[in-house]
């Protein structure tokens, strides 16, 4: 890692949408022209405190911002090393991290006068996210979601619906976050002229990563305020989930250049990063390679077919990672590692019994990496994790791995 | 010059338009994509598209979807799709092959590799969906520069002031994309073609070629009665997924060149 004091991590993308080799535009001639109308659009609000007015007011008054920095002592204690504190970004409004990106890009969607909203989604968070800023400003909104998703993810459809919002299962492929995204671009192929494409994560064509990641921003420079508050101090270790990877980009950005935080983000191990992909690790396990409109790690083979990934979280299950992940890990500026699933549901069900948190299986995830290097950390080394979203929508992927029978409509 | 550049040369001396078909590599196996490959010239294919398969083909339609997962399926590779038009090469040296697909899989192979193999294998030109002008560096150069033609897309969203980028580093001919939208759509007409076919030719000498949602004898004339020829592939990859024999969808796709070759020279 280089230790120039002047060197900055988050002076990135360059004007080709770059975090080094990672990012780019590799998208068809038919969307070109949109991107980078929308490029110069967002270059426009970025500056514009107006945007930034009316972002803060619903962030306040509409999501519930600021989220808080909790204390989880009884974890604390149980794990008996490290001092554990979570972002609780699973109390916003709609349940996760997601709707912090939703928000700003709705609002440019607004200033571009497009009318109609797609949207891809695994867990259907980020679906929901988006039906419901689509309701609070009368948007028409389509929701691609994988059909193996629809089926695991059930409450999450009927809340789309309820807020008004088409969702369409996608069968190709696997029928899961990957396919979803597939569809949802050839969408906004055939209706680019009056459709916006929010995208969820931190992938896609430049200037998606950067601009979902300076939405979810918003996320570490809260904690970093409140650690600061409480403890006088910045974090020694910061960790979240990833699957795209938006709401750990959120949480490291602001910490890039602050040299002493140890990031990590935790990758989806599935049953175990082995030689059969059965995870979706793209960073442990991948190679970079080209889908969706940037240059990533990528889960693919050696003719470079894009591999279906695996995971207990719909929200992780993506072959593919952002960009700027993928920069940060090549750099050594960020580790990442990985957690399999019987892991994360360790965790999950150790959070309910500690803290009374049912966590969503993404964060879970983080937590099973806190759960194996709090104990052999000093009391005084402050982790923060990313509670980034609540479980509610994961209840019956839970009964079902733990081996419980529950009827869903009862 | 490559077999591209005598193709047109060959056509425009015989004041005819040019009729492409696209196929996919490997489609629903080698045995019987082969067979449909080295039958397309003799059926009046002027230029012969073959799809290079990927797992996730985000411009394309459902028929060209299940097209490539039968052929990933049928175990096609990339290797495999080099192999077909090597083979399709030792018994035809006129017959333009231009591959088209996704970059991934050209990546990952190493594009300085790629590029030599493909050569080697007898192609002449790329069309790669996801490299806009903006990435040039990554394929669209290095291709050029290996004596290959990149054959760029533009579409009714490429507008006058994008023009000149998106025609700049093209070569081989312009591929016009009638519609915004993806493959096998529906087709647009000839009188909404025309006026931006027009605005093309102002800016090129490279021959326009116009595909998407093109289906029927009728349809093909009418396309390229506006244009120096059209490109059907959806209709053909549907008509062999149908289970119909090779010589039947070969007897489709004669049907499909004899009314793109009956257009009037109308450009002026």
């Amino acid at each position: 890692m280089a230790n120039d004091l002047f060197n900055s991590f988050m002076t990135g993308p360059d004007e080709k949408g770059r975090f080094g080799q990672f990012g780019g535009r590799f998208v068809s001639e038919t969307l070109m022209p949109l991107i980078l109308d929308l490029e110069a659009e967002y270059e426009k609000a970025k500056t514009d405190d107006s945007f930034w007015a009316e972002m803060d007011d619903l962030w306040t008054h509409y999501v519930g911002r600021p989220s808080p920095m909790y204390f989880a002592e009884r974890l604390t204690t149980h794990l008996g090393g490290a001092k554990i504190y979570m972002k609780r970004d699973e109390l916003n409004h709609t349940g996760a991290h997601k709707i912090n990106n939703v928000l700003g890009q709705i609002l440019l969607a607004r200033r571009m006068g497009k009318k109609r909203i797609i949207a891809e989604t695994g867990a259907g968070q980020h679906g929901v996210a988006t039906a419901t800023v689509c309701a609070r400003f009368g948007l028409q909104c389509v929701v691609y979601m994988g059909a193996h998703d629809v089926e695991r993810q059930a409450p999450n459809v009927f809340r789309m619906k309820l807020l008004g919002a088409k969702v369409v299962p996608v069968t190709s492929g696997r029928g899961t976050l990957k396919d979803a995204m597939n569809d949802a671009l050839r969408d906004w192929v055939t209706n680019v002229r009056d459709t916006f494409y929010c995208i969820g994560t931190v992938a896609g064509p430049h200037p998606y990563p950067a601009m979902v990641r300076d939405f979810q921003s918003i996320i570490g420079k809260e904690a970093k305020a409140q650690l600061q508050e409480r403890e006088g101090r910045l974090p020694d270790t910061i960790i979240a989930a990833i699957g795209g990877g938006s709401n750990a980009m959120g949480l490291f950005y602001p910490f890039l250049d602050d040299k002493e935080v140890n990031i990590i983000g935790v990758e989806a191990g599935g049953k175990g990063v082995n030689a059969k992909m059965e995870h979706c690790a793209s960073l442990t396990g991948g190679r970079p390679g080209v889908l969706h409109g940037n240059r990533t790690y990528l889960l693919q083979d050696d003719d470079g077919q894009i591999l279906e990934g695996f995971s207990i979280s719909a929200g992780l299950d993506y072959p593919g990672i952002g960009p700027e992940h993928s920069w940060l890990h090549d750099i050594g500026r960020a580790r990442y590692v990985s957690i399999t699933d019987t892991e994360a549901l360790e965790a999950f069900q150790l959070c309910c019994e500690q803290e009374g948190i049912i966590p969503a299986l993404e964060p879970s995830h983080a937590l099973a990496h806190v759960m194996k290097i709090a104990p052999d950390l000093p009391a005084d080394h402050l982790i923060c994790m990313n509670m980034c979203g609540r479980g509610d929508k994961d209840i019956f992927t839970v009964a079902k791995a733990l081996g419980v029978e529950m009827d869903a409509g009862g | 010059m490559t077999r591209i550049d005598q193709t047109f040369e060959r056509l425009t001396a015989a004041g005819q338009k040019a009729f492409v078909s696209y196929v996919m590599a490997g489609d629903p196996d080698y045995e019987t994509s082969l067979e449909l490959v080295k039958g397309l010239p003799d059926a009046g294919v002027d230029i012969i598209e073959l799809g290079l398969p990927f797992t996730d083909p985000m411009a394309d339609g459902e028929t060209i979807q299940l097209a490539g997962q039968r052929a990933l399926a049928g175990g096609m590779t990339l290797d495999r799709t080099l192999e077909l038009t090597r083979t399709f090469r030792a018994t035809d040296q006129t017959t333009p092959i231009v591959l088209m697909g996704y970059y991934n899989p050209i990546f990952s192979r190493g594009v300085d590799t790629f590029l030599t193999q493909a050569r080697d294998a007898g192609i002449d030109g790329l069309i790669i969906v996801d490299l806009p002008p903006e990435e040039d560096d990554e394929l669209c150069l290095p291709t050029q520069k290996a004596g290959l033609n990149f054959i760029r897309l533009a579409t009714p969203t490429t507008d006058d002031n994008r023009l000149p980028t998106v025609l700049q580093n093209t070569s081989g001919f312009v591929y016009y994309v009638s519609i915004t939208g993806i493959t096998g759509a529906a087709a647009a007409q000839s009188s909404d073609v025309a006026p931006d076919v027009a605005r093309l030719k102002a800016a090129t000498d490279l021959p326009v070629i116009v595909g998407f949602g093109i289906r029927t004898p009728e349809n093909a004339k009418d396309i390229a009665s506006v244009a120096d020829g059209c490109v059907v592939g959806s209709a053909i990859v549907s008509e062999l997924a149908s289970g119909k024999p090779v010589a039947e969808v070969l007897d489709f796709v004669r049907s499909l060149a004899d009314g793109a070759h009956s257009a009037e020279i109308r450009i002026a």
